[in-house]
């Protein structure tokens, strides 16, 4: 599932982002130490794999929906994690750019949710010991499902906690959570799966294949520091995480709060994130629950008349250039334009 | 199946936009990149409750839209069809925040519809400028612009391949799930056992085709480096895209430029 | 002469699942000469085209191209002197314009930009596809793609010109066009095909492949004229050189 733009606040897009970017820069270093071999075809094309197969839309059994690859999982299994993770990142950069999907600030979020953990955690932890050369075909589907179910929960947990970072949304971590992961369970499943299915009619046609993709000896030792620091990474964000969702009442507690007074915790919360937000002017405004905020740092304050009143006509007026400024410059250009035949291919 | 196909002639429609030469298209892409980077990141630094002040950024793709003939149309059919996840998402802030922020005249607006309404508006600004800058820019000249910002080289050549055979693959995929139509007429989907080995077909004519590609470029010299023609050049009028419209975002950022125009017009009304 | 000599000498490759593609292919090539590779579906046309320009290094034998033999360290000389237009268009069209990959040979040959632009006009003159500098290669027609490939292997300026099936897929007005484009290059030219019409046209000789050997090598019009020849190797004489079924003469 990808993360929006619209969900995200600079601090954890660009955080994302920046992750995101040194991920993908190892990974590369770690590539270019070995030649080519028609590598950059291969993942150029299994990019493109990724698109297509997301067409073949399959019955999931027993449940009347329908499900498709995301392909996280199967990449890794075939080009080992750094490989995978690159073209993760092009399939999902392609996209965000082309297709507009996730947008482009998300890129990092959506980079880590669906390539990161896929291809650093999920493949490493919960397929690699199952998919072996010899494996069964029941351990190689079983190896799949864990593989897929873990990338996919990971994912999601991720999409829920950048956007309780973010702050934009007011339903509670815990409810969020709750809303997506057992919906990422049931598609997990199933592309784990197509996975196993896929993998399995490649060890039946091309067994040399998948014993070529993942060099295991030499990508086991080089993964650890990358997991090491993922682990770190994990940590730091679930300590963070913990201490937002300890300190602002979830649910119901907090709609409460909303009736009352709010609890002096969520108070101070408040404040603590005020003098923050001050000194950096990065994280948005919280003057999110508003009614303790001092009237100074509030985007609205208290509702009067007056202000209402130019802030529509603002509003309006502003709507109204806009849309007058797009017009004007349409005209500009098409009164540019008319002596010379137009560009372009037909 | 038919998602992917109507992205793809999404796509094909904004590939003959993007090969347009208005002076818009002929900026640098990588001005064309940086000034959206901090168009977004200027809309997203905005509280979640603001809703108003954000308007004045719509000026930015607006513009950006008009300049380089990029039709309306299209831009507003790609939102509505990226909407329903965030308005998923949105929707719980009016039923859980239900303090009333703001009165305009008689109708008192909860907290909840405040955040609401800002997502929606922020989803509408950042998608809104990321199709326009597709639009305007081009695949092509936007993988350029990433690899001279530092993206990794590996990962710019990834993504001219994958765009190259994104076509060609989708192609493949169409032609066997026409096949299994006409031969399971009944079935409306293959199941798991069936799209596996689809699939499994599909992914042995792709590593196929991975082999000859790579042939084809060592037989023309490929040495591990894809090269290629053309270098991209900063020109003054670039740098003054850029500045001018980071200088509007600050401005925008730092004052609420819809409520001083409302003051003023109400202001001379009086 | 044996500059631009194309030669094989009991060539011999099996493929990584065992299958023998080649069981000793002998030939010498002399420069300037047209020569038709004619055969049946698998009879190891491509193949035999992958090792003259190295992109399969054979299981055992070998082949001569110029003054090198075809060997993982020579491969730098033979790709300079021999361009090979593939089958499939598709795979040799990778990079996202056409002029882009036009260019791809020179710029990897390590000309100056000004030259690289040069050879990418000239080139796509010569094919008479000049328009489509600036398409994007999955946005053209099969014709044009078989265009800009052979444009794409033009630009580095070959010796040689090895082509696998050059008129597949194509509808007549565009298998017109690159048989007349086959007539005007004047240097070595080898072309795989069971398009006979096409290699009675451009060229002088012809060498028929059967299941990995050469079951026969002549001059063309003797050879695609052999029914006998022809009938056992899975293949039919080019239809004007067949006696009329409604008349019983010959043609010609
Ligand atoms: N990549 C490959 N792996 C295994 N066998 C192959 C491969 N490519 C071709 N072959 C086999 O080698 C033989 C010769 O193929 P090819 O040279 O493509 O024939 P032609 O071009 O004459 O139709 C055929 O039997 C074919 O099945
Ligand atoms: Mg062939």
């Amino acid at each position: 599932m990808h993360m929006s733009d619209a969900f995200l606040s600079p601090a954890v897009g660009g955080a994302m982002l920046a992750a995101s970017g040194g991920v993908a820069s190892v990974a590369a270093r770690r590539l270019r130490r070995r030649p080519d071999e028609g590598r950059v075809a291969l993942m150029g094309v299994l990019g493109a794999f990724v698109f297509a197969a997301q067409m073949v839309n399959f019955a999931i059994p027993g449940t009347g929906s329908s499900g498709h690859l995301a392909g996280g999982l199967l990449l890794a299994i075939l080009l080992g994690p750094h490989a995978a993770f690159l073209t993760m990142a092009s399939v999902l950069a392609v996209q965000a750019f082309v297709f507009a999907d996730g947008g482009l600030l998300a890129l990092g979020c959506n980079l880590f949710n669906m390539g990161f953990c896929a291809c650093y955690v999920a493949y490493p932890l919960a397929c690699r010991p199952l998919v072996g050369r010899e494996a069964s075909a029941r351990r190689l589907a079983l190896g799949a499902v864990a593989g897929s179910v873990l990338a996919l929960q990971l994912g999601a947990l991720g999409v829920v906690v950048e956007t309780a970072l973010s702050g934009a949304s007011a339903l509670p971590l815990r409810s969020f959570a709750l809303l997506l992961l057992p919906v990422h369970l049931a598609i997990g499943i199933a592309e784990g799966l197509v996975t196993g299915a896929v993998v399995l009619f490649l060890r039946r046609t091309r067994p040399e294949l998948l014993a070529g993709g993942a060099p295991a000896a030499p990508g086991r030792r080089s993964l650890r520091p990358v997991l090491v620091g993922a682990a770190l990474a994990a940590a730091l964000v679930g300590g963070v995480v913990s201490w937002f969702a300890s300190a602002r009442p979830d649910g119901l507690e907090w709609s409460l709060a909303r009736v009352g007074a709010a609890p002096p915790a969520v108070d101070r919360l408040h404040r603590l994130l005020e003098g923050l937000q001050a000194a950096t002017a990065l994280l948005p405004g919280y003057a999110f629950r508003g009614d303790a905020a001092p009237a100074g740092a509030a985007p609205w304050p208290a509702p009067s008349a007056g202000t209402t009143a130019s802030g529509i006509a603002g509003a309006l007026l502003t709507l109204g250039l806009a849309v007058a400024v797009g017009a004007a410059l349409r005209l500009a250009r098409r009164a540019d334009r008319s002596p010379r035949t137009p560009a372009g291919p037909p | 199946m038919a998602g992917l196909e109507s992205a793809l002639a999404h796509l094909g429609s904004i590939e003959a936009l993007a090969a347009r030469a208005t002076p818009v298209h002929r900026l640098d892409p990588r001005a064309k990149l940086l000034t959206t980077g901090a168009f977004l990141a200027t809309v997203v630094s905005f509280g979640p409750r603001q809703v108003i002040p954000l308007l004045p950024l719509a000026l930015y793709p607006v513009a950006l839209g008009a300049l380089g003939d990029v039709p309306a149309r299209p831009v507003l059919a790609r939102l509505a069809l990226a909407s329903p996840f965030v308005l998923l998402v949105a929707i719980w802030n009016p039923l859980l925040d239900r303090a009333p922020a703001l009165a305009i005249g008689g109708l008192v607006v909860s907290g909840g519809w405040l955040s609401f309404a800002s997502i929606l508006l922020r989803f509408c600004l950042t998608l809104g400028a990321a199709l326009v800058l597709v639009a305007v820019t081009g695949f092509d000249a936007t993988c350029a612009a990433l690899g001279r910002l530092g993206a990794p080289r590996i990962l710019v050549e990834q993504l001219l391949l994958l765009h190259r055979y994104l076509f060609v693959l989708v192609d493949e995929a169409a032609r066997l799930l026409r096949a299994h139509a006409l031969r399971a007429p009944e079935a409306r989907r293959p199941g798991l056992r069936v799209a596996g080995s689809m699939l499994g077909q599909l992914l042995l004519r792709t590593l196929a085709r991975a082999q000859r590609i790579h042939r084809a470029m060592l037989c023309r010299g490929f040495d591990g480096v894809l090269r290629r023609r053309g270098a991209l050049r900063l020109r003054a009028v670039d740098l003054a895209f850029t500045g001018g419209w980071c200088a509007f975002f600050a401005l925008a950022r730092a004052v609420d430029l819809p409520r001083l125009l409302g003051g003023l017009a109400l202001g001379a009304g009086r | 002469m044996s500059h631009h000599l194309v030669s094989a000498a009991d060539l011999r490759f099996a493929y990584p699942d065992g299958t023998e593609a080649l069981r000793g292919v002998s030939f010498v090539i002399h420069h300037g000469e047209s020569v038709g590779l004619v055969g049946a579906n698998g009879a190891g046309k491509s193949t035999l085209l992958l090792h003259l320009a190295g992109a399969l290094l054979p299981t055992s034998g070998q082949v001569r191209v110029g003054d090198w033999p075809v060997t993982a360290s020579t491969l730098p000389q033979i790709r300079r002197s021999l361009g090979l237009v593939f089958q499939d268009a598709d795979d040799q069209l990778f990079m996202p314009t056409v002029g882009d990959d036009v260019a791809f040979g020179p710029l990897n040959l390590g000309l100056p930009p000004a030259e690289v632009d040069r050879c990418v006009a000239a080139a796509l003159e010569r094919v008479g596809a000049a328009h489509l500098r600036d398409r994007p290669s999955h946005r053209l027609s099969g014709g044009e793609k078989r265009l800009a490939a052979i444009a794409a292997v033009l630009s580095s300026s070959p010796d040689i010109l090895v082509m696998d099936e050059p008129s597949a897929n194509l509808d007549p007005a565009a298998r017109r066009r690159i048989l007349s484009l086959l007539r005007s290059f004047e240097h070595t030219k080898i072309v795989a095909s069971h398009d006979l019409d096409l290699v009675l046209d451009v060229c002088a000789r012809t060498i028929v492949l059967h299941e990995g050997r050469v079951a026969a090598d002549g001059p063309s019009a003797e050879i695609l004229a052999d029914a006998r020849l022809l009938e056992p190797v899975r293949l039919e004489p080019p239809l004007r050189l067949q006696a009329c079924p409604r008349c019983g003469g010959a043609a010609r």
